[in-house]
């Protein structure tokens, strides 16, 4: 029950860009995901700040090469 | 409707560097500590300081606590309190060798001392040379703080509540805080948390302007509470200004751009800080271009189909160097401006940064207010920090690297203090009878709301309101007029209706609670504003451009009940040294 509402709870970040970035995500792509990247996207949600904006900028890989698929819809939202 | 109770020896709302390191203190020294996050604590706007934090180590150069107080009182533009800001530079160094022993990695020298890097407005030998004064972990000074600190909370055993929300204070009838009401989301349950001292670390509250730097948690939650529990909300006309973030987004835009060669054009095509600063031009100081683009604006001359910000034109640098040198910059711009700047120049307008205002204290972090006979009255059991307190060290104008510092000595300070209070208070006093009723009405009525408005409508035409007639630059009409308009959000924010009622996780009825908090700040800052006719700091008068130390050598405190004004003088007097007469405050 209200997994939307707490998904784009945790969205809510320290950095403005991530803000931003992660709400467009979630208004395009949150609701065709499967549960598999369901999973990635909580995994990616639980990084640090700057970690995940590292990875969404380029500027840092996963080490888990399975975030891939939702890491690109956050690099292009 | 019984409400579930909890007692502790302290609660702290926020848990960002301030909350964070007063927890530590309190938990470390035994006490039983709770800590109400809305977001998980490592993700607090601490994480977005980059700059570092200000220490007179004298690593790199020599340096001098003492210096650093005069670039403080100085860049405050005389309104910082002198015996705070004695307090925070003198015990600046203590507290980084603290933070080193707790493990945050500090860049090193290669002699293995903290590195230290020059940083705006610090000098050497009271207004000298370039002082090297802001120690650094990389530009993530801020991340590796709280993460340090947060660490060490959990060893020492505080309790976090997380995805909490504060609702509002419990004060008894003589005026003392005993705890706050809050809201679990993942339940929806309200629940009293009593506490012998009551800490608020609630950060900032950029949201209330449409251009801001702020992360969508920094709603003044703290401003919020204390305001409508009778505390008065002190200098919240002073809000620091960047002058390029990016239009519609807030996300900032670095100076570097402009130290790189890049310039900013209004809609003629015309470089216009030429008339402003004909020789400094686009690297003139922040607060006159920020203020040089609002004039563009308000005169016609911005771009856009609403006239309504300036461009930052860099294609002129060519892909080379703006691939080399500022390629952060370029990815800003394409995902948040959607444009690239090797082609297009990048939409900017000034944008909100910084809240120097807040719940008044003093350097114990105790909160004061003029509720029983003097100006100043310690609110027993009531203690603020951070962002949220106004202390002051920051006055007008905050120095960068100062806020990192802030939150870290008063953060410890107020931990000190409480462990203090509550070896002569050791028991919790009993809760009056209705300490939870003004809570739930304001709750039953937005549960009740026929026919109201929805609260995202709300929140723009508030946020449109602030940035439109209280932004970087005031004029007397717009700011009389604001303080009508204001008033009329305020009226409408207390009809909003949410379409959800129900309990489990409803982020629309926080999100309505989190406006009720934008709405005292926005009042507050708007009032507070259209009362001071003087430019000082942060706060520039188009009608009344000069500092009047004369009639304005004093605090702004700001009454919610009926959105009155008083003021209290400046603490000319430091603790041990010789006060900082006001100057001329030229760089």
């Amino acid at each position: 029950m209200k997994e939307l509402e707490r998904a784009r709870w945790r969205c809510r970040r320290g950095l403005l860009e991530l803000d931003i970035v992660l709400q467009r995500f979630m208004d395009k792509h949150y609701q065709q995901l499967s549960e598999t990247e369901l999973q990635q996207l909580a995994t990616l949600l639980d990084l640090s700040d700057n970690d995940l904006w590292d990875m969404i900028t380029t500027r840092k890989e996963p080490e888990d090469a399975s975030l891939w698929p939702v890491l690109r819809l956050l690099q292009a939202a | 409707m019984a409400i579930a109770r909890r007692k502790f020896d302290a609660v702290i709302i926020g848990a960002g560097g301030a909350g964070m390191r007063a927890a530590l203190q309190l938990s470390e020294a035994g006490l039983k500590v709770a800590v109400l996050s809305k977001v998980f604590p490592t993700r607090s706007h601490t994480v977005a300081a980059q700059g570092g934090i200000a220490a007179a180590l004298g690593n790199v150069t020599e340096d001098n606590w003492h210096w650093h107080m005069y670039d403080t009182v100085k860049g405050s533009d005389y309104l910082g309190d002198q015996d705070a800001i004695e307090f925070m530079c003198r015990q600046a160094n203590e507290v980084v060798y603290e933070l080193e022993h707790f493990g945050m990695p500090f860049d090193r020298l290669e002699n293995g001392k903290i590195y230290q890097r020059p940083f705006g407005g610090q000098s050497q030998n009271f207004g000298g040379a370039q002082a090297t004064r802001s120690c650094a972990a990389a530009d993530r000074t801020g991340h590796a703080m709280l993460h340090t600190l947060y660490q060490r909370n959990v060893r020492a055993n505080t309790q976090f509540f997380i995805e909490w929300m504060g609702l509002d204070l419990i004060r008894d009838e003589q005026g003392d805080v005993l705890g706050v009401t809050a809201l679990e989301m993942e339940t929806g349950e309200v629940m009293v948390l009593q506490a012998k001292a009551t800490l608020f670390a609630t950060g900032g509250a950029g949201r209330i302007f449409h251009a801001s730097t702020n992360a969508f948690i920094n709603t003044g939650d703290g401003l919020g509470m204390a305001a409508r529990a009778g505390i008065p909300l002190e200098d919240m006309e002073f809000w620091q200004f960047h002058p390029t973030g990016v239009y519609g987004v807030g996300v900032l835009i670095s100076e570097a751009v402009r130290g790189e060669g890049g310039y900013l054009l209004n809609k003629d095509g015309e470089r216009f800080m030429q008339r402003y600063a004909p020789h400094a031009k686009d690297l003139a100081s922040r607060d006159v271009v920020s203020r040089a683009l609002t004039t563009e604006i308000k005169e016609g001359r911005g771009c856009g189909k609403d006239a309504d910000h300036l461009l930052l034109k860099l294609d002129h640098l060519g892909a080379d160097v703006i691939n080399m040198r500022l390629p952060g910059i370029r990815e800003i711009a394409i995902k948040f401006a959607q444009v690239d700047p090797i082609n297009e120049p990048i939409p900017v307008v000034p944008t909100a940064h910084y809240m120097m205002g807040g719940i008044p204290t003093n350097f114990h972090g105790q909160v004061v207010a003029p509720y029983k006979t003097g100006p100043e009255e310690v609110v027993q059991g009531f203690y603020a920090v951070g962002e949220c307190a106004c202390v002051s060290v920051h006055g007008a104008n905050r120095l960068g690297t100062n806020s990192l510092l802030d939150i870290i000595v008063f953060g410890r300070a107020a931990g000190n203090r409480i462990i203090e209070d509550l070896k002569k208070n050791p028991h919790h006093k009993p809760l009056p009878a209705d300490a939870t009723d003004k809570v739930l009405a304001r709750l039953a009525r937005l549960e009740n709301q026929k026919g109201g408005e929805n609260v995202a409508q709300v929140g723009t035409a508030l946020r449109k309101t602030m940035q439109a007639h209280c932004g970087v630059f005031r004029f007397a009409d717009m700011l009389k007029q604001g303080v009508s308009r204001i008033g009329e959000v305020a009226e409408r924010a207390a009809q909003t209706e949410i379409g959800d009622k129900s309990r489990v996780f409803n982020t629309a009825r926080i999100e309505a609670l989190e406006l009720d908090n934008l709405v005292e700040v926005a009042l507050a800052t708007m009032v507070s504003a259209e009362a001071r006719n003087e430019s000082r700091g942060a706060h520039a008068r188009d009608d009344f451009p000069q500092r009047d130390d004369d009639k304005w050598l004093k605090h702004t405190l700001y009454f919610s009940a009926d959105r009155r004004l008083d003021y209290k003088p400046v603490r000319l007097k430091p603790l041990t040294v010789e006060s900082f007469p006001p100057k001329p405050r030229v760089y």
